[in-house]
């Protein structure tokens, strides 16, 4: 098996083939001086695709501008948008490209997202393994996050934030916020660079501490957006990953208007502790709340940490649940399989809703008849209390609860 | 001395047939009919039978061991060209079929038809014996390195690939005569009784070997654990056999039978599975006393464990659930979800396990359960059936037996007896490794379209217009039931493309048998 990623990366090399891996292509560029471009392809999927496979290569090799080179390619049965993005890859690695990009046609754009949008659970998908990408979204999670930063070895970055870049291009993510975390900075910079012209929904900086990171980042986005003349909103979602972080907690989420909430990443908090990280997250639960207040005083979304054991199933659940009654709005997940779990998790239950109906039922029917006190029984009902209801009941509908 | 392995090109026509596919007139000599459209098949005359026999010609104390495989097809007669049945219920694991082949070979015989239920990738040495002239074909599913052996042309033959209910047919119908069947049995005394559900190779229901026993000429028994008369229970019965041999072992119990069977853990996979269940649900079919089948690949086993939660969430049982048998369906027997299994092969230790020791777990044949030439089967009884396939058209046309590049894939198995279902599913990723499963026209015709009722992808379900009353009964539900050319069109654009289409060569290398005798499809040379 051919890993681009294994200690000696060869010029020229991007991709993975081999019998384990499968969607994506291992592509070796060698410049030469004369001769044109010669191009060897075995591919799994030869018979049905092989021409388009080297039809597509020829073009993406035209528009980098490579005039004489010698590529091979073992294709594993990769999309047309991986294929250019290895390529392309492998073709800047070997010094070549000229600086041009090769980019695939657009799908139309989804339409942006709203700020206080549902964000229950975020699915993480490592950003340089294609296979997972084009059925992400029909497993139903508010978002996917195409991640640059832990899951990426840091011999990759390049590919990766080529391959993302073109993912967000080519990819229907149908409902899903599409989320890009970018790594820290200042290699956050050049990620952006590539994607935001691909209008990503959101970006998340990982491990912030200070509220002068978000700021940089934002001004970086503006920058990049008003040189692109874009105006749709991109939002900021920065991960708390230290002391320090949680410190600056309510800074960090003031900092700017485009920050739509704040997470956390409890594997580099607990190091950073110098705890061990319980399955009751005894150890984070300052953090956790005071985490939930300052997004709470900001006026913005709080939201949990991953749940790393994809087979404990209950034991996800159990945190959701907690996570839920902490005051946070959802939570990271790393499999299709969590999604389901932490819906149901952050989801009123129907006990909840009946109540936050019977209350706004009760304020509807006092506004009506002009009075000034709400009362359900023999109960008076505070003002804030029918404000909680009244929130209930928006976001069960927006989850698609039975009402 | 000619080459032996030069293939034999059959003087033959090609003939369009009902469902538009140009198949031989000719197979190994015998003159094919082409297949006439669903149900529209019925042949007359009587059905065939053995050679008549006397209890005198056999030994009084029923003791009819003899020393070695070899002594026994010598006193069967073995001869040239004589056609030798084997089966498949202990799968990747058997030895019975090669050390018969291998005996076959030293006794000097040639030019024999091999008559497999199924064969297997481990039994590949049997290319050997082609290349050395000892067999002439194989008429049987063919699959890895015997597949593509088949469609490289190089077998002198024609394969003949047919269901299970259709090798029964064969049989019976006098389509195919069986000189000398050979039967592993997991169990058995010296008068032949044999059972599959005890011993070291416990592989369950002996099924496959039902119709072998009932009329070939020669029977023999092989097991590698012989019990004193009686053999209890009986699958085959002693009183048809002609004589028993002991062998230190009939096969590899790991490869028999697998430990645990392995439900998917693809999230889209698991989706697809969900997809059925709901189904099931939602038009209803899943309620009081009704009936499913599913087998053993990952998807139907994850779609058996959704079924079962449903199930208990609704509160209703099922009467019977057929197998391949598995852990899963156990478990519905164990949780008092289904009232039976009816059993036509064993997949895993604890489906091999139930079917010894519990009397509502119940081992079946392709006679009971598909034979389409009997007063009615079991087939057509199930309210649902959830299969795979490897392509499907728009028209609900499915291959079950070649990739998509026209190479043998599968046996037919149960698959088209299947079909028969009041419900059949075809469960299926959308695309596998860029190439769409959802096809203008399949390679191979292995099932016609019109009795494929749903095609269940993660993308969304498909309900053959056909169907209108399934339509009628999930309007409303929350199930993404698409048009099939919708998700087709999806897929494609997705891929890149429609795929090309792989070119065969013009000659015939195998034909695929409808469940009535008659011939559906060719498979082609390949290159």
């Amino acid at each position: 098996m051919a890993i681009a990623t294994e200690i000696a990366l060869k010029v020229g090399e991007a991709g993975r083939s081999g019998s384990g891996v499968r969607s994506d292509l291992h592509v070796l560029v060698e410049p030469r001086d004369s001769g044109g471009v010669e191009i060897a392809l075995e591919s799994r999927v030869g018979l049905y695709y092989g021409d388009s496979i080297l039809q597509q290569t020829r073009d993406v090799l035209e528009q980098l501008e490579v005039q004489d080179a010698r590529v091979s390619i073992h294709d594993e049965g990769a999309l047309p948008f991986v294929i250019s993005a290895r390529i392309e890859t492998a073709v800047k690695r070997a010094g070549l490209g000229n600086g041009k990009m090769t980019i695939p046609e657009r799908l139309a754009l989804p339409s942006s997202s709203a700020r206080d949008r549902l964000r229950r659970s975020r699915l993480y998908l490592p950003g340089n393994e294609p296979k997972y990408f084009i059925n992400a979204a029909l497993h139903r999670p508010d978002a996917i996050i195409l991640d640059l930063e832990d899951s990426v070895h840091a011999a990759e970055k390049d590919a990766a934030r080529i391959l993302v870049r073109n993912t967000l291009r080519a990819v229907d993510f149908g409902g899903c916020e599409r989320m890009v975390r970018i790594n820290q900075l200042p290699l956050a910079l050049t990620d952006l660079e590539a994607v935001i012209p691909e209008s990503p929904d959101l970006i998340l900086l990982p491990k912030t501490e200070r509220a002068e990171q978000i700021i940089e980042v934002d001004c970086f986005i503006t920058e990049l957006k008003s040189k692109l003349r874009m105006d749709r909103p991109t939002w900021i979602l920065p991960i708390l990953e230290s002391a320090q972080g949680i410190e600056n907690a309510f800074a960090i989420a003031t900092a700017s208007p485009n920050a739509v909430g704040l997470t956390i990443g409890l594997e580099d908090y607990t190091a950073d502790l110098g705890v061990v990280k319980t399955i009751e997250g005894r150890e984070s639960l300052y953090a956790r709340s005071r985490l939930v207040n300052a997004a709470r005083a900001a006026g913005i979304q709080a939201i949990d940490s991953v749940f790393g054991d994809v087979a404990d199933l209950d034991g996800l659940r159990r945190w959701g649940e907690n996570s839920r009654a902490l005051g946070f709005d959802g939570m990271g997940c790393i499999h299709p399989s969590q999604i389901e779990f932490i819906h149901n998790a952050f989801a009123p239950s129907t006990l909840e809703i009946e109540k936050a109906l019977r209350i706004v039922a009760a304020f509807n029917d006092a506004q009506q008849r002009g009075l000034g006190v709400v009362s359900l029984g023999s109960k008076m009902i505070d003002p804030p209390v029918v404000e909680r209801a009244k929130k209930l009941v928006a976001y069960a509908k927006a989850t698609g609860a039975p009402l | 001395m000619a080459t032996i392995h030069e293939p034999v090109v059959e003087r033959t026509e090609l003939i369009q047939n009902a469902a538009g596919r140009l198949v031989p007139s000719l197979a190994n000599g015998r003159v094919q009919i082409p297949y006439l459209g669903v149900g529209q098949y019925r042949p007359q005359g009587n059905k065939a039978a053995p050679p008549v026999r006397s209890s005198s010609e056999y030994p009084e104390n029923g003791d009819k061991r003899v020393s070695d495989l070899e002594t026994a097809l010598r006193a069967c007669g073995l001869s040239d060209g004589m056609v030798i049945s084997s089966h498949h219920h202990l799968r990747d694991g058997d030895a019975v079929a090669l050390m018969t082949l291998n005996a076959v070979s030293r006794l000097g015989a040639r030019d024999l038809t091999w008559f497999p239920s199924a064969s297997f990738p481990s039994q590949k040495s049997a290319i050997e014996l082609m290349e050395k002239g000892v067999i002439h074909h194989i008429e049987g599913s063919m699959n890895g390195p015997l597949g593509d052996y088949c469609t490289q042309g190089k077998m002198r033959g024609m394969g003949v690939l047919r269901s299970h209910g259709g090798r029964w047919q064969a049989i019976q119908d006098g389509d195919v005569h069986i000189d000398i069947a050979v039967i592993a049995a997991p169990t058995a005394d010296s008068f032949g009784n044999a059972d599959g559900s005890h011993g070291k190779s416990a592989c369950g229901s002996l099924g496959f070997a039902l119709a072998d026993s009932l009329y070939a000429d020669r029977v023999i028994v092989v097991t590698d654990n012989l019990v004193p008369f009686p053999c209890i229970p009986w699958q085959i019965q002693g009183n048809n056999v002609d004589y028993v041999v002991q062998v230190d072992s009939i096969g590899d119990p790991s490869k028999i039978v697998s430990g645990t069977t392995q439900i998917t853990h693809s999230p889209d996979r698991l989706r697809i599975a969900e997809f059925v269940a709901r189904f099931l649900r939602d038009a209803g079919i899943m309620r009081d006393g009704f009936s499913f089948q599913a087998g053993a690949g990952g998807i139907a086993l994850a779609f058996v464990d959704y079924l079962r939660r449903m199930m208990k969430e609704v509160g209703v049982k099922a009467r019977f659930v057929r197998g391949g048998s598995t852990k899963y369906l156990v478990e519905l027997l164990q949780e008092g979800l289904t009232d039976y299994i009816l059993d036509g092969q064993t997949f895993d230790l604890d489906g091999v396990r139930s079917i010894a020791c519990d009397p509502r777990h119940v081992a079946t044949s392709p006679f009971t359960s598909y034979n389409f030439h009997g007063k009615g089967n079991f087939a057509s009884m199930i309210d649902a059936v959830v299969l795979g396939a490897t392509e499907v058209d728009v028209n609900f046309n499915a291959n079950v037996v070649t990739h998509s590049d026209g190479r043998l894939l599968h046996g037919i198995g149960g698959w088209q007896n299947c079909l028969a279902a009041g419900c059949t599913i075809l469960a299926l990723p959308s695309f596998r490794d860029r190439i769409p499963v959802i096809v203008d026209e399949v390679t191979t015709l292995t099932g016609p379209g019109e009795l494929i009722d749903v095609v269940a992808t993660e993308r969304g379900i498909a309900i053959n217009p056909l169907r209108q009353d399934l339509l009628d009964a999930v309007k409303g539900s929350n199930l993404p039931i698409r048009p099939i050319h919708d998700i087709k069109a999806e897929v494609e654009r997705i891929c890149g493309g429609k795929p090309s289409r792989p070119k065969h060569a013009d000659r015939p290398v195998a034909v695929v048998k409808w469940v009535d005798g008659t011939v559906l499809d060719t498979v082609w040379q390949i290159g």
